[in-house]
């Protein structure tokens, strides 16, 4: 068992102490002790259903622990929800992207954050202008194809990558959380993406990088996190531990269950 | 390669303008005398906006992806109250409020069913479809209730009375209803969260929006119509009868599917589904002024439903 003091607390961005989280029967995380610094990237690595998903989506709100705490900027966090976390500065760019396919791409961008005014009516004009800001000059995209009215069903899918990506980016988040943002990604498209990674430790963010794949998490993270089963197996800095080090500890997890 | 969702959208509703304007043209060609003079517009504007009105209503559940079966008998049972009300306290204002309310409150059994005990749409609204018709003839044992006094009321004339001596004012409250309801859907954050839940619940809440909500919104306003569409159709003809909204479950639904809204959810036209129900509710009296027997109004009606489900479905493969 771990206790952070109030200081420890307050100069880490979030902080998960003893936290458990069951499904019903199923207990997918058992006892996470789990930190992030400012401007901090954590790489969280492990095997399918070592539980990195659900331990993210306890950081976003979309499901909250069995037990134990969540500490954000020092704050205790009592209530959460998708909501919540967004105002406080928490976006996702989800596995599944969180897009709709028959809708357009203005609709997508502001889903769950309209701009309205006063009686609800949406600000449809502003909603265009700025997913056109974020296509063209975030985003880079140039194609004349592609504009705001696209559907985004018509996209590949390193551009709705690239979409839920940019609109995480575009509401200023302090904490971005990838979960395996380069799934089915071509080669240049996963270049770009990583390449958002390290604009986000340059812009002075932190972010969480799910991946299983050690080959393209470990250029851009500060400290690796390997989640087994539902604990945490070990953590190391990148200055502690090379690459080829690392994808051997998680040859031998697998295998045996243990990092050694 | 990208398609624009305006673009889409125009074309889906061009399409069901020009099957109304075909349709029409079949009529003026098969009986001119009839189709050029005003009654028949005048009977259509009495009685289209009935399930017209549910109609639209009927386009936000659709949208979502889900159904509601109940409408017709929950249109009997608020009449039923808005008729015993009136009966009782001879008060319009009290009528219209608890048959109002009585409809909101079907609404809220069909979302307590829906949304926390997660029974699909289609099934608990059969069950409420059954139990509401039951209440209706409990409590009203075959008896119909007269409502001659009413028609000295405001809002007798507000809901059933003819502008300018003319246009039947339950068509001005379609039009008007249909305005509303457009906008919502379309230009509203409410709206926008119909889309998003109705194309995909999973991303919905992923992005904070909450789907529980909005399902229960839109199942209480469909009570709501249900209801107001009973005080319209009980005011038209100053009489409650107690098999009232029986037969509205085919031409409202059929309304909503030939107007183009998706019954995979994530897609609505309120525009649509207001041609859809002009459509619908000209064709029988359209087809027998044409000449064609009354056996052949369930002929056209499935062949017109299938050809423009067809065509908005062969319209969605494209885009994939």
């Amino acid at each position: 068992m771990h206790q952070l003091s109030d200081t420890d607390r307050s100069t880490l961005l979030v902080s998960m102490e003893n936290i458990h989280k069951s499904f019903g029967e199923v207990d997918v995380l058992n006892g996470i002790n789990f930190t992030i610094g400012h401007n901090e990237i954590i790489g969280l690595v492990g095997d399918n259903g070592a539980g990195k998903s659900t331990l993210i989506k306890l950081i976003t709100g979309v499901h909250l622990p069995s037990s134990g705490e969540i500490y954000y900027k020092g704050e205790k966090i009592t209530i959460h929800s998708v909501k919540r976390s967004r105002e406080l500065g928490i976006e996702t760019v989800y596995q599944e992207r969180a897009l709709a396919d028959q809708q357009t791409m203005w609709r997508n961008m502001f889903a769950g954050r309209e701009i309205t005014n006063k009686l609800g009516f949406l600000k449809v004009n502003r909603q265009k202008e700025e997913t056109e800001k974020l296509l063209r000059e975030h985003m880079g995209f140039t194609s004349k194809a592609l504009t705001t009215d696209s559907i985004v069903m018509s996209l590949s899918g390193g551009e709705k990558q690239g979409i839920a990506i940019g609109r995480a980016l575009y509401f200023n988040a302090d904490l971005i959380i990838l979960d395996e943002p380069t799934m089915g990604l071509s080669l240049s498209e996963t270049r770009r993406v990583l390449d958002f990674v390290q604009d986000i430790k340059k812009g002075g963010r932190s972010a969480v990088f799910i991946s299983h794949n050690i080959y393209y998490v470990y250029p851009v993270a500060d400290r690796f996190v390997i989640l087994d089963r539902g604990r945490i197996a070990g953590e190391f800095q990148k200055k502690d531990i090379s690459q080829d080090e690392l994808v051997e500890k998680m040859v031998t997890l697998a295998r045996t269950g243990k990092l050694e | 390669m990208f398609k624009s969702a305006k673009i889409r959208e125009k074309k889906l509703e061009i399409s069901i303008l020009l099957v109304l304007v075909g349709i029409f043209l079949l009529f003026f060609i098969g009986n001119p005398s009839v189709f050029t003079k005003f009654d028949i517009y005048y009977s259509f504007m009495s009685t289209i906006p009935f399930f017209g009105i549910m109609a639209l209503a009927m386009t936000f559940v659709v949208t979502l992806g889900m159904m509601d079966l109940s409408f017709p008998s929950v249109l009997a049972f608020s009449a039923w109250i808005f008729g015993k009300v009136f009966q009782i306290s001879d008060n319009m204002f009290l009528a219209v409020a608890a048959c109002l309310v009585t409809g909101i409150a079907a609404g809220a059994l069909n979302t307590l069913l829906i949304v926390k005990i997660k029974i699909p749409s289609l099934v608990a609204t059969i069950g409420t479809m059954f139990f509401f018709r039951g209440l209706v003839n409990v409590c009203a044992q075959g008896q119909g209730i007269s409502l001659v006094d009413a028609q000295e009321t405001i809002f007798f004339k507000l809901c059933v009375g003819r502008i300018g001596g003319v246009i039947p004012a339950q068509m001005i409250w379609m039009i008007a209803l249909g305005v509303l309801l457009w906008s919502i859907l379309k230009r509203h954050k409410f709206g926008s969260h119909v889309l998003m839940v109705g194309d995909n619940e999973a991303s919905a809440l992923m992005m904070g929006i909450n789907a529980n909500r909005v399902k229960m919104i839109v199942f209480m306003q469909m009570g709501l119509f249900a209801a107001f569409a009973g005080i319209l159709s009980t005011l038209e003809v100053t009489y409650f009868w107690p098999s009232q909204g029986q037969g509205y479950l085919l031409t409202t639904l059929a309304a909503v599917f030939i107007g183009g809204t998706s019954v995979f959810g994530g897609m609505g036209t309120i525009f649509g589904t207001f041609i859809g129900a002009l459509i619908i509710g000209s064709m029988e009296a359209g087809i027998i002024a044409i000449g064609l027997t009354g056996f052949w109004i369930q002929v056209i009606y499935g062949t017109i439903i299938m050809i423009s489900v067809s065509i908005y479905a062969l319209m969605l493969q494209k885009q994939r």
